[in-house]
């Protein structure tokens, strides 16, 4: 057996099996180099993987040998492979700039165990992704948790722990609901296989319990993926993590729930519910909006520039969900490009206040004044990274709120209200970026004067102004190349409504 | 020099230059040897392509495909010829007077200005060519972003107000109006691509065509089509010879190349005469022409008062291409042309009024022929071609396109030609007669006339204008060349 076969197991055991060993590693620095080294493993056998998928070819590896559906079945699609890229993606990025103010935060003797954290929170996340077995994913979904709310707590201040224990119990919350769900689906199919489960759920007669358990999965996994009005805890969670655990969370964590519900409403749910499509969208559809407006409505009021980009996520998870909710492949390709173009955006921006955050005292709007004199690089960057989140052209944003806006011309009239409702965002995250913007350039930088803070701007840390540009440059690469992701969504999008015939 | 080669040397010469400029940044004589020689070399460039496109060849060039059915590549048509032609030529005469014009002021950050300048005409080369609405917005929106730092390039608080509403209007209507236009465009018709004759025919009717002309007139913001106009009164903050070359020619010209480009090559006439739904923009685009004109009249300003007159005179352009008649075509095509040379000329005079003498207000200019007879004369024939009086560039277009307006027995378009012209002679020719014949206050001291550099660029484009008169068979021709298509 080649270890080319074993690239799915891989993926989860690599970051799994570092963690423990990373707490070992006593000694400034060790334990960065080890997580970094086994984030960027887990990002090189993440693109091996993606290049199979690109063929459209599904990876079905059974764990332990055991086959499915009885076995543990990991199973690697067009759109594991994607989110699969986008969570190693911003793990191995975020974890390159974040060895000094992680180092600067944690001191030496904590610092192993908090990048054993982060690497299970991968683990667990990468998990999720890659699994076809049901239950697995719960385990998943628990294991990067659990770890996730650690990462949170460790942010700077005391109200660190509290947004740390708020996530803490509407996590668990969803996960319960979620492990309701699967319950339920078990009691009528006797399965746990994704795939078996669909094609079970056929011959189930009394599909009462199906439409109770669809009910609870999907509300477990809004609350888990920060859908509006279940978004609450998620503006806390980002502003007070430590500025290097939102970027990775603002990438990926968020995306991994919905894409949970996207695979379990379309592809188990969707054939075989009466009603379900009507259903989905006339409920979630209604939600998306709200979301994106109310999300936008915040985010151009708010002072702190962390919870401001919290807003903004809150809106760009409607787009996703309201391309989902269209219901057929060109929605669903919109949702699933935004989901990734989404993480880049996000990913880079918080990156940039991470690099800002290193030589400002706060993280309020005033608090950036005239940065950007000192900082041209990590402005600049800001900048495109900001261009992706409006949407011009030239950015992946541009890409994936094209297919969006297109998918909604195609619904009729509701469609234009859904792309009315776009446009309006679109008009917000430019009010919105820009009152970021406007302050790091022109604002009066307090003591900047002194000799002591000018100083201390010459220091940003090199690998994090280079991970900062490597996402901004994919902002733009994915802008103008767009194949990758937008075939894999085309992929991902035909298969989770291929069987719809 | 193949005509494929010749389009990406056009859109990478100027790209490149701002990398020299940028470079050249500790000496300030190599980096303006520099823009200028890019400058000469763009038109050089520019000018190869000419010949073939009267002719009747296409030259084309393909970048990419974006998504399917939607690529980033670039054919040259004549209006789009026309338009590169205009930026490139002007964009030498404007870098001789950008260099007398910094360093009479001694403005600060003169690098960023010069390569922020640079990428701005990259981005009006690819405007020009682009082939089709996704690759021209891509290249829109980089014109806008471009020229943000020129307009903010004094830095003070109240510049910077003026240049957030600069930014705010043109990138929100652009991304709120104009994006959704395309994209409905390319949902309906299946494609983006410029086509003769437009590509709507058949797949859109009623209604739906006067607001999908609505979305794009108002989502080209540069365009500056009342209620979308005041981005250019505010951009006068920006130094003169950015107002002079990009808000009287290369931007603003960008909106209305783009509008008629979709009247022309999206919608077609044929479908728009069927439409009354898209009557509305003449009436539009009437009330602009009166309303700018009537504005005008109350400005004390200097730089104020060409802003609005420009803003009228865009409107010119967007009436005479949606009268839809083939002598009002021409009249559009050539009025871009002949307010392009005027209006360079009255900015490049409002410049040179303020570098001899820092005066930038209409009742500080009493007498000021005397002092600066080169600069008044260039303003008074920059002023007589917007009137439209001959011997200037300004007579042939308003004759072509009232002609035009004839044609149809657009009484609309015709009255608002003659009212507006009443109007523009009443804010011109008082400036002109205080300045020549009004009595100096005795008290201020004399200043003479302004840098050479100046003096001689203006004269350049003042000559032009008058040129425009006698040697208008080019343009014409190249005009010809778009209707044989």
């Amino acid at each position: 057996m080649s270890i080319a076969s074993q690239l799915p197991a891989l993926q989860i055991v690599v970051p799994l099996l570092v963690a423990p060993l990373t707490v070992l590693l006593r000694g400034s620095g060790l334990a960065w180099a080890a997580a970094t080294a086994a984030s960027a493993m887990a990002f090189a056998i993440a693109v091996a993987l993606t290049l199979t998928a690109l063929d459209g070819a599904t990876i079905s590896y059974d764990m332990g040998g055991w086959p499915a559906p009885y076995g543990i079945e990991l199973r690697l699609d067009a759109f594991s492979a994607l989110l699969l890229l986008l969570t190693t993606g911003a793990s191995t990025l975020s974890l390159l700039g974040a060895r000094d103010s992680i180092a600067e935060l944690m001191g030496e003797s904590r610092e192993p165990l908090f990048y054993a954290a982060w690497l299970v929170a991968l683990a667990g996340l990468c998990g999720i992704a890659i699994t076809g077995d049901a239950f697995n994913v719960f385990v998943f979904m628990e294991i990067s948790s659990l770890a996730t709310y650690v990462l949170i707590a460790a942010g700077p201040d005391r109200r660190a722990l509290t947004a740390a224990f708020k996530y803490l119990i509407m996590g668990t919350v969803g996960a319960t609901f979620y492990l309701i769900g699967v319950g339920l689906v078990y009691m009528m199919t006797g399965t746990l296989n994704f795939a078996d489960m669909e094609a079970r759920l056929a011959e189930v007669d009394e599909v009462r319990p199906i439409v109770v358990a669809a009910g609870f999965i999907t509300i477990g996994l809004a609350l888990k993926a920060a859908i509006f009005p279940l978004h609450v805890w998620l503006p806390n969670a980002y502003s007070s993590a430590p500025n290097l655990v939102t970027v990775f969370i603002a990438a990926c964590s968020t995306k991994v729930a919905l894409y949970v519900l996207l695979r379990f409403d379309f592809f188990v749910f969707h054939g075989n519910l009466v009603g379900h499509a009507f259903q989905f969208s006339s409920f979630l559809a209604p939600l998306a909006v709200l979301g994106i407006l109310v999300g936008s409505a915040v985010a151009v009021v708010e002072s702190n520039v962390k919870r401001l980009l919290a807003y903004s996520s809150v809106a760009q998870l409607g787009y996703i969900l309201l391309g989902a909710s269209f219901g057929d492949v060109a929605g669903m390709t919109a949702a699933i490009t935004l989901m990734f173009n989404h993480g880049l955006a996000k990913g880079a921006l918080f990156l940039a206040i991470a690099a800002l955050a290193m030589h400002t005292r706060g993280h309020t709007l005033a608090d950036l004044s005239g940065a950007a004199r000192q900082m041209p690089w990590t402005a600049a960057a800001l900048v495109i990274a900001g261009a992706s989140l409006i949407g011009i052209p030239g950015t992946a944003g541009f890409i994936s709120k094209w297919l969006l806006l297109q998918a909604a011309l195609q619904q009729g009239p509701l469609g234009v209200v859904a792309a009315v409702a776009v446009v309006v965002g679109s008009l917000a995250a430019l009010a919105y970026v820009w009152r970021i913007i406007e302050p790091l350039y022109f604002g009066t930088a307090e003591g900047s004067t002194a000799g002591g803070s000018t100083a201390a701007y010459t220091a940003t840390p090199r690998l994090l102004l280079l991970a900062l540009w490597l996402a901004a440059g994919a902002n733009v690469y994915f802008g103008l190349i767009p194949a990758v992701p937008v075939s894999l969504s085309e992929l991902a999008a035909a298969e989770l409504l291929g069987h719809l015939r | 020099m193949t005509p494929t080669f010749a389009i990406g040397l056009s859109l990478l010469l100027p790209a490149l230059g701002a990398f020299a400029i940028a470079a050249a940044d500790s000496r300030p004589n190599l980096r303006e040897t520099i823009t200028v020689l890019v400058a000469l070399a763009l038109a050089a460039t520019v000018a190869t392509l000419l010949p073939g496109v009267m002719a009747g060849e296409r030259p084309e060039l393909y970048l990419g495909e974006l998504l399917p059915g939607i690529s980033i590549a670039f054919k040259v048509e004549p209006l789009g010829m026309l338009y590169a032609c205009l930026a490139s030529g002007l964009w030498i005469v404007n870098s001789i007077y950008s260099i007398g014009y910094m360093r009479g002021n001694s403005e600060k950050h003169q690098t960023r200005f010069y390569v922020c300048f640079a990428i701005a005409l990259a981005a009006v080369m690819g405007i020009a060519f682009a082939e089709n609405l996704v690759t021209l917005f891509l290249f829109y929106e980089i014109l806008t972003l471009s020229t943000y730092p020129l307009v903010a390039h004094k830095g003070d608080s109240n510049t910077i107000a003026s240049a957030r509403v600069y930014l705010g209007i043109l990138l929100a209507t652009s991304v709120g109006l104009l994006l959704p236009a395309i994209i409905w465009t390319y949902s309906v018709a299946d494609t983006v691509s410029f086509v003769p004759g437009g590509i709507l025919t058949g797949s859109l009717t009623g209604p739906g065509v006067g607001l999908l002309l609505a979305l794009f007139v108002f989502g080209i913001g540069k365009a500056a089509v009342m209620p979308v106009h005041r981005w250019l009164p505010a951009a006068m903050v920006a130094p003169t010879p950015v107002s002079a070359l990009l808000h009287a020619v290369a931007v603003v010209k960008a909106g209305v190349f783009t509008v008629t480009k979709v009247i022309l090559y999206i919608f077609g006439t044929g479908l728009l005469a069927q439409e009354p739904s898209s009557n509305w923009l003449i009436f539009a685009s009437a009330f602009t022409i009166l309303a700018a004109s009537i504005v005008a009249l109350r400005q004390q300003n200097l730089k104020r008062m060409l802003a609005y007159s420009t803003i009228g005179q865009l409107s010119y352009v967007i009436m005479a291409a949606a009268v839809l008649t083939p002598l009002a075509k021409i009249g559009a095509s050539i009025h871009m042309v002949a307010h392009a040379f005027g209006k360079i000329t009255l900015f490049f005079a409002a410049g040179a009024i303020y570098t001899a003498s820092k005066k930038t207000e209409l009742n500080q200019l009493r007498g000021i022929g005397t002092q600066m007879p080169w600069t008044m004369a260039a303003f008074t024939i920059g002023a007589l071609s917007m009137i439209g009086v001959p011997p200037t560039g300004g007579f042939v277009s308003k004759w072509f396109i009232l002609a035009g307006a004839f044609q149809s027995d657009n009484y609309v378009a015709i009255f608002t030609i003659i009212v507006s012209t009443a109007l523009n002679a009443a804010y011109f020719l008082p400036i002109i007669f205080a300045a020549w014949f009004a009595k100096p206050d005795p008290q201020l001291k004399s200043h003479g006339e302004a840098p050479t550099a100046i003096v001689v660029a203006l004269s350049i484009t003042a000559l032009a204008t008058l040129g425009l008169f006698f040697f208008n068979q080019p343009v014409l021709d190249l005009e010809r060349a778009l209707m044989d298509q």
